[in-house]
């Protein structure tokens, strides 16, 4: 409950504050977001499967975003920045998807 | 490992079944509010939050930036193509300026030269005035004793020391086609009757001009001899201000590429 109105007032927040992300952030922006909805689904799949731990998740959370992060900025020094992102939305995705079959199977049992 | 919430702890025994599903679960942590969910909330706010930002932030980018990579490529063609022709039109454009202003600046120069030439050869020909300076050579004859010859003698002597114009007595430009002839009054120069006293003016170089008229047993000498009187003037600025319509030669033509 208290997980769905953060969402409504994250999205709020910034559809009315609209602020301006620094022009150095902003590269690493796209991956924090797809890192950090990983954490989620996969926390959201940890709850339904009764193993959820709200440490373990702020960790995993913080973590997803922060090695997201590190590895564009990585990749920019190295001049594969577009390479690598690329790929780590790829496995991002890839986690996302079989979250999602997970929690899937939990809510639908299919 | 797991730990749903404190609030949850009794509930196993209570309804075991139901909670083994992770849907009830789900239902139930609607119902009752937790630490772990507050927390899950202000992440998942933060995360709401970025995802915004960034569907906005994408939103504003330009054009290109919704483009597939096959239709950028395209694009990118088109755009070089076209640069590709602008720099052709420029290279051509700026070669035909080249050309234009290049052949401006050698009609410029040819122009230039002429028009120099033509100052020299007029001065040569006696076609313009001229002034420089020079000597005026007043010649007099009270006895008239004093015959063509030796007008020809300082005319000869004053062109042997680079004499550049010549004009007398105000009246007649000598050039290289001038007639000298007797005349019962004086002289005629070129069918222009002169009579003494003959005033030379001629430019040049004026010491020269000087000393070739009056070195010993020279033109004065000769005058003086036969009763004349030769009086030379060095001046800054002679003027010769008589000129001659140019001839057109009857037989000599110009060797053409000389």
């Amino acid at each position: 409950m208290i997980a769905i109105i953060g969402l409504v007032v994250g999205v709020v927040l910034g559809l009315f504050l609209t602020p301006d992300v620094p022009l150095s952030l902003e590269p690493y922006l796209p991956i924090a977001v797809v890192a950090a909805l990983d954490a989620v689904f996969g926390a959201f799949r940890a709850f339904l499967d009764g193993i959820f731990d709200d440490k373990v998740f702020v960790i995993s959370f913080i973590s997803n975003v922060l090695i997201a992060a590190m590895i564009v900025f990585l990749g920019d020094k190295l001049g594969v920045g577009a390479q690598l992102s690329t790929g780590v939305v790829v496995v991002l995705g890839i986690r996302i998807f079989s979250n999602v079959a997970a929690i899937r199977r939990h809510i639908f049992h299919a | 490992m797991s730990d749903p919430g404190p609030d949850d702890a009794p509930a196993p025994a209570a309804d075991r079944p139901a909670e083994r599903s992770g849907v009830d679960r789900l239902r139930r942590s609607f119902l009752s509010p937790s630490r772990g969910q507050a927390v899950v909330g202000v992440l998942v706010g933060v995360l709401a939050f970025a995802a915004v930002t960034q569907v906005r932030l994408a939103g504003d980018d330009d054009t290109y930036s919704n483009l597939r990579e096959s239709e950028l490529i395209q694009a990118l063609n088109g755009l070089q193509a076209a640069s590709r022709r602008a720099e052709r039109d420029i290279n051509d454009l700026e070669a035909t300026r080249d050309q234009l202003r290049s052949s401006t600046e050698r009609r410029a120069t040819a122009l230039e030269q002429a028009q120099k030439e033509v100052q020299t050869l007029g001065v040569l020909a006696g076609t313009v005035p001229a002034s420089g300076p020079g000597i005026q050579v007043t010649v007099e004859d009270p006895e008239g004793q004093l015959s063509l010859n030796h007008l020809l003698d300082g005319i000869e002597e004053l062109r042997n020391a680079g004499v550049e114009a010549i004009e007398i007595n105000d009246r007649v430009r000598v050039i290289a086609q001038t007639s000298f002839e007797e005349d019962p009054e004086g002289v005629r120069v070129d069918g222009v009757v002169l009579k003494p006293p003959y005033v030379i003016d001629a430019i040049g170089n004026a010491d020269t001009l000087g000393g070739a008229l009056q070195f010993q047993d020279g033109f004065t000498d000769d005058v003086e001899r036969d009763g004349g009187s030769v009086s030379v003037k060095k001046a800054d600025r002679v003027d010769v201000n008589v000129t001659r319509t140019p001839v057109r030669p009857r037989y000599a033509e110009a060797v053409p590429g000389q």
